[in-house]
């Protein structure tokens, strides 16, 4: 089946930096696509390419086999990073304004009601709440019943709670077989919600498959936490497991982990305060990048 | 041009402005507070500079026309110069050959010169102005409803457009299949309607404060309001089209409106200055808008006398809204 959108070579040039670096990739109908990477990765360029909102300098996007066209707009939701909205408008003010540009859209209390802004409708949309706002830019990308939603960010700056609930409104267009395009740099939202992810770094893509794929092919192992104190200087000579430091824990990749339990007990290392747990995309990210994801 | 896309944007605009509350009341206050401020201020003129025009040989003037702090302009037929008096756009008019004058009386400055005349010795006979005279604030407020349409169009559309650029509305609006024709019709068409009705509001307030002239047709006024605004709306469309910095737009909108204000004769007439200023004076819409409207209020012209004003706010609103709209970038 074809894909619904096709993305070959892309190249994004400003004067003296190359955001986009010539990436290909394609999003299947039906799927969640995450693109994942640090600040400067080139993941809103790259987004916004696909969206149509700024040119590529070369490459080709095909979206259902052909050239993107005007009728492109009319199929695209689209969440942006930073958006802000018409002021001394009320929510349901700016939904009606969104609502008339679009030939094909959703009903209104329909969608109201997915996105919970029952609560604010007539509120002024500069008085929202982070979650809200976000809510409400969700609730406009969704307008047009969009047969691909681009998400830039979308839980950026959100509390805890607020980024699960925005989770789950992600997981229910899911569930109705939407086509979602979404760019993150929280390793644990592209876990939870991206059926593919592709890892850009520097403007390139350096890894690709699904989150599952991805961290079953570059680790075989468990990761081993123990605070820094408790390792001697004198271990990572005198044994052979791949220690890593990382703020003031040293963690342990390990293949055997009985094994590398009986090493340590052997060096007389403390198992005070250890955690052991499966490695995350941003042990991924760090393997393949060797630098700190939000640096 | 989708008609939809195009009213669902106007009406959110209006919503906008309507609801800006201290915008609102700025836009409507200020002007009548203005024609207040001055209709009261000119009851005891204080201006230090006189204008009189003179006809005829210099040399029989005597010692009046030696005096500083005032502006002889010499005029060739009286005709047309004893209007410029009921108009206050001289202040005083002295024809040398037949020894006689004319002030209007609801001048100070009229009052003042007319001592002064006699004063130096000077034989005179006073000539009354034909038809009604005119006071000051009936001159002045043509210019003050232009001057706040001129605000209000450069203002209301360019710094407003260059603010959405800034903080990303145009962004998300671009994402739509909303066209940018149909973006800055909707612009202009608002700016156009919140014009008409403020500029309404100010001149029914002002007339009942101060109460003034109109002498011509309320139809007539209007196109050239409507005409005038939109000129000067489609100038503020050139500085929108590109710039995304509030600063930068604002000292270009200050740059193009204040040396306009001066210039196109609001407060003062420019009779008497350099015929370069009076020229230059002749490129600005607000010129055309203020002489235009003074015509019909004044004189109760009607469409064919102030057709070469109308012709030229037309062309203008053409040129500027065609280089508007070209230029034009969401981002």
């Amino acid at each position: 089946m074809q894909p619904l959108l096709e993305v070959h070579r892309l190249v994004k040039q400003y004067r003296g930096v190359r955001a986009v670096d010539g990436i290909s990739f394609n999003i299947e109908r039906g799927t969640c696509v995450g693109l994942l990477g640090p600040n400067g990765a080139g993941k809103t360029t790259t987004v916004e390419i696909l969206e149509g909102i700024i040119p590529a300098t070369s490459g080709e996007i095909l979206f259902k086999g052909g050239p993107i066209d005007d009728q492109f707009r009319q199929s695209a939701g689209i969440m942006f990073q930073n958006t802000a909205l018409q002021e001394h408008i009320t929510v349901q003010e700016t939904l009606t304004l969104f609502r008339s540009f679009y030939r094909h859209t959703r009903p209104l209390n329909e969608l109201i009601a997915s996105c919970a802004l029952g609560d604010f409708l007539s509120r002024d949309v500069q008085k929202l709440s982070g979650g809200q706002r976000q809510r409400l830019l969700l609730a406009i990308a969704l307008l047009n019943d969009p047969e691909i939603l681009f998400l830039d960010e979308p839980t950026t700056g959100l509390d805890p709670q607020a980024r699960r609930n925005f989770w789950q409104l992600i997981r229910d267009i899911k569930a109705e077989q939407k086509t979602v395009a979404l760019t993150t740099h929280y390793m644990d939202e592209a876990y939870q919600l991206c059926d593919e992810i592709a890892i850009m770094d520097r403007g390139r893509i350096i890894a690709q498959g699904s989150p599952q794929q991805l961290l079953k092919s570059h680790f075989e192992n468990s990761v081993i936490s123990l605070p820094l104190d408790h390792i001697p200087a004198s271990l990572k000579e005198s044994c052979s497991l791949s220690l890593h430091q990382r703020n003031r824990h040293v963690e342990i990749h390990s293949n055997d982990l009985n094994s590398s339990i009986r090493m340590l007990l052997d060096q007389g290392v403390s198992l005070e305060q250890m955690q052991i747990r499966s490695p995350t995309l941003e042990d991924l990210f760090l393997e393949l990048t060797g630098h700190e994801l939000r640096a | 041009m989708n008609i939809r896309r195009f009213a669902a944007t106007l009406v959110a605009r209006n919503r906008e402005f309507l609801r800006d509350r201290m915008a609102l009341s700025w836009n409507i206050l200020l002007p009548v507070l203005i024609v207040m401020g001055f209709a009261f201020a000119f009851t005891s003129d204080n201006q230090d500079l006189f204008k009189v025009g003179v006809m005829g040989a210099p040399g029989a003037g005597g010692a009046f026309l030696a005096i500083q702090h005032i502006k002889f302009i010499p005029v060739d037929d009286l005709e047309s110069a004893v209007p410029k008096v009921e108009r206050h756009q001289l202040d005083m008019l002295l024809d040398l050959k037949q020894r006689r004058y004319w002030i209007n009386r609801t001048s100070a400055n009229g009052y003042m010169l007319e001592r002064l005349l006699t004063a130096t010795g000077n034989v005179f006979s006073r000539q009354t102005v034909n038809g009604k005279e005119i006071r000051y604030v009936d001159w002045l407020i043509p210019g003050v409803l232009g001057m706040n349409v001129m605000f209000s169009s450069l203002f209301g559309v360019g710094y407003v457009i260059v603010r959405y650029r800034k903080n990303g509305v145009l962004k998300r609006l671009k994402a739509t299949p909303l066209t940018p024709f149909e973006f800055l019709a909707a612009q202009v068409i608002s700016r156009l309607w919140l014009i008409i009705m403020v500029t309404g509001l100010v001149y029914t307030g002002t007339d009942i404060f101060v109460g003034f002239r109109m002498n011509g047709s309320y139809l007539t006024l209007l196109l050239v309001l409507a005409l005038g605004a939109l000129s000067m709306i489609s100038l503020g469309l050139i500085v929108a089209a590109r710039m995304a910095n509030e600063e930068a737009a604002n000292g270009l909108l200050n740059m193009l409106s204040w040396p306009m204000m001066l210039l196109s004769g609001v407060w003062f007439s420019l009779e008497g200055s350099p015929q370069i200023v009076q020229q230059l004076a002749l490129l600005l819409p607000l010129t055309h808008f203020t002489q235009a409207a003074r015509e019909v209020m004044i004189d109760g012209a009607g469409l064919w006398e102030i057709r070469w004003h109308l012709a030229v706010l037309s062309a203008m609103t053409g040129i500027f809204m065609t280089i508007g709209a070209r230029t034009f970038r969401w981002e």
